[in-house]
């Protein structure tokens, strides 16, 4: 008979569902775009079973992950969103030594061993810049959809310096740009760069080794990804699941731990 | 004959603290000179002078410890003071100029003794209260130790020191610095220092008859009253209580010990509970902290005794700091490294990369940081707290798993 397992990933931007068949298929995912402490988490877990026509019951697993993970009715098993990313992004890349995560309010670097597993990892500081909400910010500045930085940043053609030490202060200078008449593209690709720097910081501290996986919603932008590429000088991987990494290592475990 | 109750050696610990900040308030009421001095100057001459000193730093833990820190850091940045200061600066400058604060109050000072080995920003700290209040200022500098022992031109320049603050210090007391004195202070100051490593060593025992986080509570006991006979008495008492715990096979950590852990770096004294519980509920104690050989050093000479104060965690080299840490992990057999990023000690903080590193390499085992501070709670976010320990749990779990399966 099969198994049925759902991974849900609560983070403080967005709620992502992935339901599995047997480990080893994803039968259905959701995405609402707000997370923690919202009506997000409930909608996901609603959509996500209402496509699969079940019921929470009815799953052989269910686990939490995210910032939000403590706080879903019904559901008793949790794990880091470390554990979680590491796993979801073993499962898409098998030969992941390094995932860069860029969440809503924090960054991660994780190190990967041979089968998969945790070893370690970093984490930003208290500090949100370099974080999707960093990005958030920006966008809001430039009056550009989060959607459209990628885009606009494969149209720059000179790189414009941006802080990374604070998003207040490089929202400052985002506007001090913008009254300069700088183009926009250029800002943006500043910004990517901005992103890459500080995050590659903290990939160094860890050591970097191929195969390198971002996962995290921000990895859809490729403005970005070209970024960390400049930056690391390495590949890096990246997947039209990114965004569901955390949620699929949930389920992913949930799986494991129904089957053992 | 009725056996008499035994006073826990944590009780007659906190009682020696107490009689400390008492007896120099009542000095101060008889009109007597009392001093604030750094954590790590040398008691034992203010000992031997029969001067009494209470402790900025001590202080600034308790106020922050009893949620005052907040309150007073802002003083101190309304007063001017950068908030990237030290928060047990921010804490005593505010006090210093008069913001009163009933957590833990202490006479104000008619001398400062400042030993910069602790850390540089003491140096502008003191001189600060010198200004304040117009009061002598008797300064220890320790330069930073690039090597891992300490030369004999330091030595020498450390002796060239000490014999300037006696004399700084006898025109104060008011009287002639006196040998005997300063041999039973050392004497004492020495059986402090073994009994607390002794004490520390304990948590080499599987499972460890003490919580990490008691030897926390007793950095205020071996800073205030190190030269006291009283306080070497009940830290040899400590000593036997958990002597007697291995042979019980109590502890003072009520829980699980799933898995032993060091604490680097200064807890968050006003997130003490949010810091301890995550790992509580998982099992994970604290058998490693490096406190014990910075405070913890003993001396049979003159000139060991200089150089043991040229030790301490901020004034040795890198080299040093790893080696002592490293040493108490092996030791305490520890699975894992939690390492406070303590946003008001820089010079601590800012060679922890460099460390965890060396940790990761060395010893092999999951190391996690954290964001926080020593007494300023802004500065602590719980559950980025919790998301780094659990992360760190879920590698000594998969690192558990690893080496069982590779025992079948």
């Amino acid at each position: 008979m099969a198994v049925y397992t759902l991974g849900i990933d609560v983070g403080s931007t967005a709620s992502k569902c992935v339901m599995l068949k047997d480990g080893k298929e994803i039968i259905h995912k959701s995405l609402i775009s707000v997370g923690a402490g919202t009506s997000g988490p409930t909608r996901a877990i609603t959509e996500v079973l209402e496509k699969a026509g079940m019921t929470l019951e009815q799953l052989d697993g269910v686990l939490a992950t995210g910032y939000g993970r403590n706080s879903i009715e019904g559901v008793e098993q949790q794990m880091s969103e470390l554990s979680c990313h590491a796993k979801g992004a073993y499962f898409l890349f098998p030969s992941v030594h390094t995932v860069i995560d860029i969440g809503g309010q924090d960054a991660k670097v994780l190190r990967i061993d041979n089968d998969g597993i945790l070893e370690n990892f970093v984490m930003n500081d208290k500090c949100a810049a370099g974080t999707g909400r960093f990005l958030d910010v920006m966008a809001r500045v430039l009056e550009v959809e989060v959607g459209d930085l990628q885009t606009l940043d494969a149209e720059s053609t000179k790189v414009v310096g941006i802080s990374s030490t604070c998003t207040v202060f490089a929202e400052s200078e985002v506007i001090s740009q913008l009254a300069q008449e700088t183009h926009k593209s250029d800002i943006i690709r500043g910004i990517h760069r901005s992103v890459a720097g500080r995050i590659a910081g903290l990939a160094k501290r860890i050591g970097l080794n191929d195969d390198i996986v971002m996962t995290g919603g921000v990895a859809q932008n490729e403005g970005v990804t070209r970024a960390f590429e400049e930056e690391l000088g390495h590949k890096i991987h990246t997947s039209e699941l990114c965004q569901y990494n955390g949620a699929l290592g949930a389920a992913l475990f949930a799986y494991q731990k129904a089957t053992k | 004959m009725e056996e008499i109750e035994r006073i826990p050696a944590k009780q007659k610990l906190q009682n020696v603290v107490a009689a400390v900040y008492k007896d120099a308030q009542e000095a101060k009421d008889r009109g007597e000179p009392v001093g604030w001095s750094s954590s790590k100057f040398p008691c034992e001459i203010a000992e031997a002078l029969g001067l009494h000193v209470v402790y900025p730093e001590n202080q600034a833990a308790a106020i922050g410890a009893k949620k005052g820190g907040e309150r007073m850091c802002e003083n101190a940045e309304a007063m001017g003071y950068s908030n990237d200061i030290c928060a047990y600066t921010r804490i005593n400058l505010a006090y210093a100029a008069g913001y009163e604060a009933d957590e833990k109050p202490m006479p104000m000072p008619d001398f400062v003794l400042c030993c910069n080995n602790i850390c540089n920003c003491m140096t502008k700290w003191y001189e600060n209260i010198a200004r304040m209040h117009n009061i002598p200022l008797v300064m220890i500098d320790v330069p930073f130790s690039n090597t891992k022992e300490i030369d004999d031109d330091m030595v020498t320049y450390m002796r060239g020191q000490f014999d300037h603050a006696i004399m700084q210090m006898e025109k104060i007391a008011g009287r002639k610095f006196d040998e005997k004195k300063f041999e039973q202070a050392c004497a004492n100051a020495n059986r402090t220092a073994a009994a607390w490593l002794k004490a520390c060593s304990y948590c080499q025992y599987k499972p460890s008859p003490l919580s990490g986080f008691d030897l926390f509570n007793h950095m205020a006991d071996v800073v205030t009253a190190r030269g006291k006979k009283e306080a070497a008495e009940a830290f040899e008492q400590l000593a036997e209580e958990y002597e007697e715990n291995i042979a019980a096979g109590t502890s003072t950590w009520k829980y699980d010990e799933n898995y032993r852990i060091m604490f680097e770096g200064i807890p968050c004294w006003p997130n003490l509970k949010a810091l301890f519980n995550p790992l509580k509920e998982r099992g994970i104690n604290t058998t490693a902290v490096v406190y014990a050989p910075a405070f913890g050093f003993v001396y049979n000479d003159m000139d060991e005794m200089m150089r043991a104060y040229c030790k301490a965690p901020n004034s040795v080299s890198l080299e040093k700091g790893v080696e002592w840490r490293e040493d108490i992990c092996r030791e305490n057999k520890v699975d894992g490294i939690l390492v406070h990023y303590n946003r008001s000690c820089k010079p601590w903080s800012g060679y922890m990369p460099e460390m965890e590193r060396r940790f990761r390499k060395d010893l092999g085992v999951a190391v996690a940081g954290f964001d926080g501070d020593q007494a300023d709670p802004r500065n602590f976010s719980e559950e980025q707290y919790i998301t780094r320990v659990e992360g760190l749990y879920e590698i000594m779990e998969e690192n558990k798993r690893k080496k069982e399966e590779g025992n079948k």
